[in-house]
């Protein structure tokens, strides 16, 4: 039996409207002709979301106990039993209380699309595990209810449900996300216009990553034909993109190499790591511990590290660029300076004036304390 | 002429005075530091770290001033050199890298991560242990499926690394893990 199609609605935060837009794909699906069944739907008391409910036959949710609590939830034997061609099941992170068939709904899904049914469902931007803590770095709110990644891997679309911070912001003012008594503290926490920009783009990225994962993956699979077919194929990595990253042997640079490589790979393009020794310095101790480690990382990545002898390592980065062809160039935060240094122009610009026309310079944030530039 | 004299011997024994104070307090600093560069190895496979493991990792290494090692053992299949590159094992080490070295940061400890290639994950921990220097190691026993270190890995380690190892057993329901 075939697995079912899997799709998606990612958004950034709730109230964006991924219930909404899934409802009417559902309703859109049903008027073609599908046998379409609602197999969860959490509507939060929005009216909206229960007017685009209407019409649309819905699995009725069985009860469970739970710490001497009833509580409904999905009933996933219902459903298998219903067989509906497409199910529309809301909010994937969700928890199941103790005693069902799985701890968490993401799980019922996989039965679901198992038997053969297609499903939608939604999700926002922080439950997703890897970008949990970064979320929760961004807007102070750490959600518990976390799903893998791969979940959004396993998705055949991913679809983002997008919305400007401003837009949310006027939806949730308008009373359309949470009853009035809530919406001021709302506004005051988590709604509050920098954390959505943050979480937008946050979601943003993540789409993007996934449509590049893909991307790619169809690449690796299509067989290639004709030389016309070939050359098409070729398209999305035809921009020739090299990336030259510089280091020092200290292990906040391995954070820049790792995002070095990240970028690499969704270029498709080569990768090579660039150390500027000032001359005369013996490689020993810490430094040679630091160069090994720095080369065996490389040796993982498929990367190539440069170790040039140089004073000036702006000078020698624009040899390297231009020997080596790179069209982007990453560089690790270089703060604070002191003394005289303040006098200096910051790296990133004397690394832009001293490299060719064209060439990115791209800075990655350290990530624990601040290092003197070196 | 005399007053000029006394102005510039107040001077003197101003700078002079701050100068001691200043040695006292940078010496005193100094001191606090701790004597010894400690490492904390925690080695593990695959997508996910036991949350037990790293948070214990974690708490040593806050209290001793210690530098977290976390270090990816990547498996090397045989018709594959043993020092070739290895994206796809790159691809899940970099992001449990990154997440905890994140975890790491938000707690002030400093992290100096590594990726080692062996034939097995024995291999590679014993290629490790043989080039880097380290006072402990913390492993987790949730590791110990066919995925991960075996309970004879976890014998071997015992025997052969030249460090305290921690071997944490998380209770049966503790279930959490560190995924990227």
């Amino acid at each position: 039996m075939d697995r079912g199609h899997y799709k998606i609605f990612l958004g950034m935060a709730a109230g964006v409207g991924k219930t909404y837009r899934m409802l009417q794909e559902g309703h859109a699906e049903a008027a073609a002709g599908r046998d379409v069944a609602i197999g969860y739907l959490e509507p939060h008391k929005r009216q909206e979301t229960s007017d685009q409910a209407r019409g649309l036959e819905v699995v009725p949710r069985r009860k469970v106990s739970y710490r001497e609590v009833e509580v409904e939830e999905m009933d996933l034997p219902a459903l298998l039993n219903r067989r509906p061609q497409l199910a529309l099941i809301d909010e994937l992170a969700h928890s199941n209380p103790p005693g069902l068939e799985h701890g968490k709904r993401f799980e019922d899904i996989a039965d679901v699309l198992a038997a053969g049914i297609d499903v939608f469902s939604t999700v926002n931007v922080q439950h997703l595990e890897s970008l949990n803590d970064r979320v929760a770095e961004l807007t102070g709110v750490r959600v518990r209810e976390t799903v893998p990644d791969l979940v959004l891997g396993t998705a055949d679309e991913v679809v983002l449900i997008d919305l400007t911070p401003e837009a949310l912001v006027a939806r949730l003012r308008a009373g359309k996300i949470y009853p009035g008594e809530n919406i001021e503290a709302a506004l005051n926490n988590f709604f509050r216009i920098e954390n959505l920009a943050a979480l937008r783009e946050v979601s943003l990225r993540q789409v993007a990553e996934d449509v590049e994962s893909k991307r790619l993956t169809l690449h690796a699979v299509e067989p290639l034909g004709t030389r016309e077919e070939r050359v098409a194929a070729e398209v999305p990595q035809a921009v020739g993109e090299r990336l030259l990253a510089l280091v020092r042997p200290t292990p906040s640079s391995q954070r820049l190499v790792r995002r070095a490589w990240r970028s690499a790979q969704r270029l498709g393009t080569d990768l090579d790591l660039l150390w500027v020794k000032p001359p005369g310095k013996p490689i020993e101790g810490d430094v040679e511990r630091q160069v090994t480690a720095l080369r065996q990382l490389a040796s993982v990545l498929g990367a190539t590290l440069l170790i040039e002898e140089h004073d000036d390592l702006v000078a020698a980065a624009a040899r390297v660029v231009r020997e080596r062809g790179s069209t982007y160039l990453m560089v690790g935060e270089s703060l604070p300076r002191k003394g005289l240094g303040r006098l200096r122009e910051p790296l990133p610009q004397r690394l832009m004036k001293a490299t060719p026309a064209g060439v990115d310079v791209r800075i990655v944030a350290h990530r624990g304390g601040r290092e003197e530039e070196g | 002429m005399i007053e000029h004299f006394l102005v510039g011997f107040a001077l003197l024994l101003g700078l002079f005075g701050g100068y001691l104070i200043a040695s006292t307090r940078w010496r005193g600093k100094r001191s606090e530091r701790p004597q010894q560069v400690h490492q904390i190895l925690l080695p593990f496979t695959g997508t996910e770290i036991s949350r037990r493991a790293l948070d214990a990792a974690l708490r040593l290494a806050k209290a001793e001033q210690a530098t977290l090692m976390p270090a990816y053992l990547a498996a090397v299949p045989k018709q594959l050199p043993l020092e070739c590159a290895i994206p796809a094992e790159a691809a899940k080490a970099m992001p449990m890298l990154e997440a905890i070295e994140q975890r790491a940061t938000g707690q002030g400890v400093p992290v100096d991560a590594r990726v080692e290639r062996g034939r097995s994950y024995r291999h590679a921990l014993s290629r490790l242990l043989e080039h880097e220097t380290f006072d402990r190691v913390v492993v987790s026993a949730t590791a110990t499926g066919a995925a991960g270190l075996s309970g004879e890995d976890l014998v071997w380690l015992l025997e052969k690394a030249p460090a305290e190892v921690l071997i944490l057993r998380p209770s049966p329901e503790d279930h959490r893990v560190l995924t990227a």
